[in-house]
């Protein structure tokens, strides 16, 4: 079995916090994992990704394969479209709705929800503002982790629960436990869609 | 007990270094090197063994540094991206001459597509050029692996070892076994052959020959290498040879298994015998390698053979830019897969100054003040304060390498350019900008230069600057009258003040330095979370 993510948004969202629970997850579950992230210029500001593939078996690539990614995550609904060449077919799109607007040429949001929702499978979920209602402004990424958790075939949602128990440890039981019920939020949300 | 770790290339290399008995790191920050060292200054056995691990001025003392404490029998890294091989070429070729006492390993991370880089050098050429091996690993598990093999090696043979990798493996994580065993650190010993470490005419001639002989011995370990494999395959129509990371995406392609022969190639000088089995068995051979066409190159050649080459040259791969599993189907025989178009909606989103960002408000103001000087040319330099090239600031003109912003500026004065400013990061001054102006201050050249002083090196991530709280003494040392040393402070409230200090230094006709200081706003954040 094998999963092929493809995480998306700006730099400075938070979209590789995502990628390290995933990767806590699978690490403890002993699958192969390989996850390449966006380092140096682009995260000021600019359009980051990371490609994550999860796999029973041994990953040669770093990259996913174009029209090979099952998933694709973004943190901002305009960057969602940006890596759609890279979706499979029949692959799902999971992304927040609020835009990040950093540049004077930012389209117009109804042709970016348009074009979204051309795609077979797009659950749109107001990230932003279901943290902001928990009072975890800066848990957006973790109820997108939510949103995307009854899609990932490879992990169960409660190990990736544990992946989040695991990676915030350090930072105390109150971060634990805010980004488990942004976590818990996401997943509701993903249900009501379907 | 062996462990299982998550780890990026960078990672993986530094891991493989601390567990091979590593004495010192020596860097520079880098894109996408910087996370070696960052590893080791993190890592428990740094500070159990107390490893060196402090952040060096340039690429060029960091090698040196290096190359010290090899002289003195101990096991040194140096790390920094590809054109950090540049400035440090000087003791990088000198060290093939001297040899290796200690085990040293040069790590070169090439940015193939250029995502934070201004060329797409290959590190491999220097690995000939020097006459010294080269390895490049083919995935994280291989670098943690051929690290420690390369600091072995590198004793074995008296020769550094200069280790290859490009962005993509870098930056990717994968789980890496390690192993059990964690050497010890050397102890003090000096070379058994002193002559070759003082490169006088008369002992260098003697080592080169050596070197010559010792490079076919380079060759002949490649080809008994357990990191270079030939496998047979089936299908004999095409026999392929995979350097490096291009082996994955050609693996990526046959999830049952690639039918075509393959020679997979991760240690050089090149294993030409290997290449001679394979052109036994296939009359046509595929070139895979990440970066420039160096293997390519050399199978081709200039007279023509019985056997085709094909790669980045004859446009069965992409010439430029790089490799990706799609992008190398086409010459795999294998059809393109159906894909979702591009969308037509989105924008492209540059990366882009920070809000708040003291380079911003440099750029606001200088440009404000340049308005009256129509013949002004602004020299950049490398850094976060580069993106001021871009809109909504403009302002710069050249960007070509780390600290010919000052230079350069020079040189344009001299010709007739004026004003000629050059506009430089702290961490940049220290690093390679420092004897431009001594240059400036010699000739009394009528240059303005502005230090864009942010107390660190940004655009890598915050890493500690060489010369934080002494570049308006290190100014003065070097001979700028210390009434043209101006400081400032980057904030739309002192507009006014900035643009009057940087009249005055544009209207003085001799070298000026306007230091324009303020924390970077990320470190910023860092230290006051910290708090």
């Amino acid at each position: 079995m094998k999963q092929d993510i493809i995480l998306a948004g700006v730099g400075g969202q938070g979209i590789l916090s995502i990628a390290t629970v995933i990767g806590a997850a699978a690490l403890q579950q002993g699958l192969y994992l390989k996850q390449a992230e966006v380092h140096g210029m682009s995260q000021r500001g600019g359009d980051v990704q990371s490609h994550l593939r999860l796999s029973s078996d041994p990953i040669y690539s770093d990259l996913i394969p174009r029209g090979g990614a099952s998933l694709i995550v973004s943190l901002e609904p305009m960057e969602a479209l940006r890596y759609v060449p890279w979706l499979a077919k029949d692959g799902w799109i999971v992304t927040n709705t609020t835009p990040l607007v950093n540049i004077p040429n930012y389209p117009e949001m109804d042709k970016v929800v348009e074009a979204l929702h051309k795609f077979p499978h797009v659950v749109a979920v107001d990230a932003d503002t279901i943290a902001k209602e928990l009072n975890n402004p800066r848990g957006a990424n973790m109820v997108l982790l939510g949103a995307m958790s009854t899609g990932l075939d490879i992990l169960e949602p409660d190990q990736l629960r544990e992946g989040i128990r695991r990676v915030f440890a350090r930072k105390g039981d109150a971060i634990v436990e805010a980004n488990l019920k942004a976590f818990d939020a996401g997943a509701a949300q993903h249900l009501e869609e379907e | 007990m062996a462990q299982k770790n998550l780890l990026l290339g960078d990672e993986a290399i530094a891991l493989g270094a601390l567990h091979a008995g590593l004495s010192g790191v020596y860097a520079y920050p880098g894109t996408p090197s910087t996370e070696i060292t960052e590893y080791i200054q993190l890592h428990p056995l740094t500070r159990e063994r107390n490893v060196h691990c402090k952040w060096s001025a340039n690429e060029k003392t960091a090698m040196e540094e290096a190359l010290g404490m090899s002289y003195a029998g101990k096991r040194a890294l140096v790390c920094f991206k590809h054109v950090g091989l540049n400035v440090c070429a000087d003791p990088f070729m000198g060290s093939a001459t001297t040899g290796a006492n200690g085990g040293l390993v040069i790590a070169s991370c090439d940015d193939p597509s250029m995502h934070s880089s201004q060329n797409e050098q290959d590190s491999r050429f220097y690995g000939a050029f020097a006459m010294m091996p080269v390895f490049e690993p083919s995935n994280q598990e291989e670098a943690y692996a051929m690290t420690r093999a390369a600091f072995d090696y590198s004793e074995k043979r008296g020769i550094p070892v200069l280790m290859r990798m490009t962005t993509r493996m870098a930056h990717s994580r994968a789980v890496v076994e390690s192993g059990e065993d964690i050497r010890e650190q050397n102890t003090l010993h000096y070379p058994e052959k002193p002559r070759q470490w003082v490169t006088l005419p008369v002992n260098s001639r003697v080592r080169n020959r050596e070197l010559i002989k010792d490079y076919a011995q380079f060759e002949a370990d490649a080809v008994a290498s357990p990191f270079n494999r030939l496998t047979d395959g089936p299908d004999k129509r095409m026999g392929i040879i995979a350097c490096g990371i291009a082996y994955n995406y050609l693996m990526e392609n046959f999830p049952d298994g690639c039918p075509y022969p393959v020679l997979k190639v991760s240690q050089y000088p090149f294993p030409r015998e290997l290449a001679k089995k394979l052109a036994g068995w296939c009359q046509t051979i595929l070139v895979m390698e990440e970066g420039q066409p160096l293997v390519e190159e050399k199978l081709r050649g200039v007279y023509p053979t019985a056997i085709t080459i094909k790669g980045r040259l004859d446009g069965s791969l992409p010439r430029d830019g790089e490799l990706s599993p799609e992008a190398v189907r086409p010459a795999l025989g294998l059809p393109a897969v159906e894909l979702y178009p591009a969308s037509e909606v989105i924008a492209p989103r540059p990366p882009a100054l920070c809000q708040g960002c003291g380079h911003r408000d440099f750029y606001t103001a200088l440009n404000n003040v340049l308005k009256d000087y129509p013949g002004a040319r602004v020299f950049g330099d490398i850094g976060c304060y580069t993106l001021g090239w871009m809109p909504p600031f403009n302002s710069l003109h050249t960007c070509v390498e780390m600290g010919a912003s000052l230079t350069m500026a020079q040189g344009a004065a001299f010709s007739g350019t004026w004003p000629a400013v050059a506009v430089i990061g702290d961490s940049t001054f220290t690093h390679s900008g420092m004897t431009g102006l001594l240059d400036a201050v010699n000739e009394n050249a009528d240059v303005t230069l502005c230090i864009s002083d942010n107390l660190t090196t940004g655009m890598t991530g915050g890493q500690d600057s060489a010369g934080t709280g002494r570049i308006e003494a290190i100014c003065e040392g070097l001979g700028v009258p210390k009434e043209h040393i101006r400081t400032i402070v980057p904030l739309p409230k002192n507009y006014p003040d900035m643009e009057k200090v940087i009249r005055e230094e544009l209207e003085y006709h001799g070298v000026s330095v306007i230091v324009c200081r303020r924390e970077c706003i990320q470190t910023l954040r860092r230290h006051a979370s910290k708090k």
